[in-house]
């Protein structure tokens, strides 16, 4: 295992070497460790001064490892830069043929490079956040609790982790550094609202939910780093350049991936979508299993935060309202129009959940539509607690149009992963925009053909009949 | 490196397509241990690309190549190991020191610290860059990279080099050490493949030629047998002592004559060594005073050009 990570270790301290003799990274480097947290300790002293003179001190309190924070993440910002340049720009100046062309692996070469891109950087940030604490110890008095110090060591480096591991897979996927640079807001914006998040965390004094983001930022850079080493590709970075969008060729690629080999709509959705139902089998598996967590979660949750007994008194509802049918037809049960509102909410829910899952590797596409599942085990444990069989529940409410429902949402979820998960697991001797196109193509199919049409069949349900037979069941 | 391979180079139908665009297109190349082939031909005509094959950064969409014995798909580390390529764009690190720059590339080869030292100082000495050593070489002039670059290539003693362009650039001095360094490097067990547009140069240092038009090899052959078949037979010039106004001389049938002057002559003949005694015995017999008869040089250019004008069968056809 050494003997396979020394030439990723060498191509590591070249590097580092490099860039130590390149005075435009050592000077930001320099100046956000030893200076920056000056500047952060006088803001602290000033501002602690400020607030406490107006009483409150719950303020100065949370502005202080707030900085600490902030005087971890300004070096790292610097690996960021190191990092787009790292294939583009060795593309660019031609030194990279050279490399390879060595005996290099590409893993060893891409986390030679990888590495290289954090460890300057987050040496800096760590003397930062040394200097701040000195110095904020000698103004204040203030010693940094071990916990909250571990947390801010180990956000830090998984920030750096994160823009790192995925500045590489821009860097490997563009020619030029300006593309890089370009692309680069892919990673900039989603760190700057993750950085924004935290320190909502931070000032709200919850610290124990840092644990939450240090996981979560855990799990992305690790799908990153994965993704970066699956769409590596010696030909791509010597060759291919995405500054410029061929939609000639996308169109071209996403039309033959879902027009496939047949020649009618029959043979379309026999042959077309029935393999790519089969290409579904673990997403499918996979969302199952995920749908059945997040009931389970709603049921658990229940349980912890019950909900009061008048709400799901039965007895209660019968006295209350007579008229009830009415009251439900003014709902838009019963009707086309409320029909087609229920569709077309639950197309726009699987566009979000699209939208999401895509910049996400299909995780948040996932959890959004986890949701009426843990809503309904909520609903069936909460109902349970006051008498009510949570199995009478889900076959008086849910039933009729889950039987539709359920497998639209299962299906939308397990294509909405393809696409996400597309881009950590490339299929072989296709690029990342061909994978993703294709990806794309089976999303399209599996919409038109199946989800569209179980939703609207759902809402027909959901209208029409799931009331009427959750009132028959329950005696109304 | 110690591998000896009889065919250090085989290539067979090596294609290679990039999305509409065929930039190799069957091409079938045999170069043993011992020898240079020079692959000509003009700018994108394939020869980066069918040299990026040959050292597994791309991958053939057809065919197959084996590189000092090893597989280019499948055994791309070894390919690697046993190749040292001199890329067109050489790509050095300006912020290092030649030195520095020679030993990185010999920890990513696998050599132990005394062999690089050893080669460090052997191959900046031989390359005339010693003392400029501990310079960066961002300071270095286009012909001191181009030295490093190949120092690089020959770093691991490798047994397949593949040169893309080796003297470009380079003052006339620095490019006939650089010749003379090439012509050192062949050996039995060593074959060395040159990507030039220096015609000179590859008629000097290559056993074969190769030229290549639109990813395809339209002439192959050693430099004297693409002459003949390419030029036709070899032609010889004879000169004569006396103005030859309109003396009729008398040649053997199977000579063609060319080109005449007031006192030379030039002719075609198949096979010279048993036509030319006869024809210098039979204009003395004429009383013509012959005073030279030598064999007209023919260049490399000309050999390329005409088969650079010449279509091939293929695009006779789609002209067609």
């Amino acid at each position: 295992m050494l003997d396979n990570l020394r030439p990723a270790l060498v191509v590591t301290y070249r590097e580092v070497r490099d860039q130590l003799r390149d005075w435009r990274i050592v000077l930001p480097v320099v100046v956000l460790t030893l200076f920056f947290p000056f500047l952060m300790n006088f803001t602290a002293s000033q501002l602690v001064g400020f607030v406490q003179r107006y009483g409150a001190n719950l303020l100065a309190d949370r502005m202080i490892p707030f900085l600490l924070m902030v005087v971890g993440f300004f070096p790292i910002t610097v690996s960021l830069v190191i990092a787009l340049e790292s294939f583009a720009g060795e593309s660019e100046r031609h030194s990279i043929e050279p490399l390879l062309s060595s005996p290099l692996t590409d893993w060893q070469l891409y986390l030679g490079k990888l590495i290289a891109s954090i460890v300057p950087p987050l040496t800096a940030s760590y003397l930062g956040i040394t200097v701040y604490l000195v110095g904020i110890y000698r103004n204040l008095g203030w010693a940094v609790p071990p916990v909250l110090l571990t947390q801010v060591i180990i956000l830090t480096a998984v920030h750096a982790l994160v823009m790192v591991s995925g500045a590489v897979v821009i860097s490997t996927q563009t020619t030029s550094v300006r593309a890089a640079n370009l692309l680069a807001s892919f990673i900039v914006i989603p760190v700057a609202l993750l950085i924004q998040g935290e320190s909502v965390l931070m000032f709200w004094g919850r610290y124990e939910l840092l644990w939450w983001a240090i996981g979560g930022q855990i799990v992305i850079a690790g799908l990153l780093i994965r993704t970066g080493i699956a769409h590596f590709n010696r030909e791509e970075l010597l060759g291919r350049e995405i500054d410029t969008l061929n939609f000639r060729w996308a169109w071209h690629v996403f039309i033959s991936a879902f027009v496939g080999q047949a020649h009618s709509i029959g043979e379309w959705y026999v042959k077309e979508v029935g393999q790519t139902l089969r290409r579904l089998t673990i997403p499918i598996v996979l969302m199952i299993l995920l749908l059945s967590i997040g009931m389970w979660i709603g049921a658990n949750q229940a349980t912890r935060f019950g909900l009061p007994a008048e709400v799901l008194n039965m007895d209660k509802l019968k006295e209350v309202d007579p008229t009830l049918i009415k009251g439900m037809e003014a709902l838009g049960f019963y009707s086309i129009s409320g029909m087609s509102t229920i569709w077309l909410h639950n197309l726009r829910a699987v566009a979000l959940a699209t939208l999401l899952g895509v910049f996400s590797f299909g995780v948040l596409g996932v959890i959004i539509l986890m949701a009426p599942l843990t809503l309904m085990g909520f609903i069936a444990e909460a109902a349970s607690s006051v008498g009510i069989s949570p199995l009478i529940f889900l076959i008086a409410f849910i039933m009729p149009h889950g039987l539709l429902e359920l497998p639209a949402i299962i299906l939308s979820g397990a294509a909405i992963l393809r696409v996400g998960a597309t881009l950590v697991t490339p299929a072989q001797g296709h690029t990342i925009g061909e994978d993703w196109l294709i990806a794309l193509a089976d999303w399209t199919k599996i919409m038109l053909a199946l989800v569209i049409p179980l939703f609207m069949g759902a809402a027909a349900l959901e209208v029409f009949i799931t009331p009427r037979t959750a009132m028959m069941i329950l005696g109304f | 490196m110690s591998i000896i391979v009889a065919d250090m180079i085989v290539t067979e139908d090596l294609s290679k397509q990039f999305d509409n665009f065929l930039a190799v297109d069957g091409v079938t190349l045999r170069v043993e241990a011992g020898e240079v082939l020079a692959l000509l031909g003009p700018n994108g005509a394939g020869k980066t690309t069918t040299v990026r094959i040959l050292t597994s950064v791309l991958l053939p969409t057809r065919g197959w190549a084996r590189v000092a014995g090893y597989d280019v798909v499948k055994q791309a580390p070894r390919v690697r190991a046993s190749v040292g390529v001199l890329t067109e764009q050489h790509g050095l690190y300006g912020r290092m020191h030649a030195d520095e720059y020679l030993d990185f590339f010999g920890q990513l080869y696998h050599l132990d610290t005394a062999t690089r030292q050893k080669q460090i100082d052997r191959l900046l000495d031989e390359f005339g860059l010693a003392d400029d050593r501990k310079r960066r070489i961002g300071e270095y002039s286009k012909g001191m990279r181009q030295k490093l670059a190949l120092a690089r290539a020959l770093f691991h003693n490798p047994p397949v080099l593949l040169l893309d362009e080796p003297t470009s650039a380079m003052d006339p001095e620095s490019a006939r050490l650089v010749r003379d360094s090439i012509r050192d490097l062949r050996s039995a067990h060593r074959a060395i493949v040159i990507c030039t547009h220096n015609l000179a140069e590859a008629e000097e240092l290559a056993d074969q030629i190769a030229i290549i038009r639109h990813g395809r090899i339209i002439a192959k052959g050693s430099p004297e047998g693409l002459k003949h078949s390419l030029l036709g037979p070899p032609i010889y010039e004879i000169r004569f002592g006396s103005l030859l106004n309109d003396h009729k001389y008398k040649l053997p049938p199977e000579v063609t004559v060319t080109d005449q002057g007031t006192d030379w002559l030039r002719y075609q003949v198949e096979h010279p060594e048993a036509v030319n005694p006869l024809i210098l015995r039979g204009l003395l017999d004429q009383d013509l005073p012959v005073v030279s008869l030598q064999e007209v040089p023919r260049s490399l250019e000309q050999v390329y050009l005409q088969a650079i004008s010449t279509p091939t069968s293929k695009e006779a056809l789609h002209a067609g």
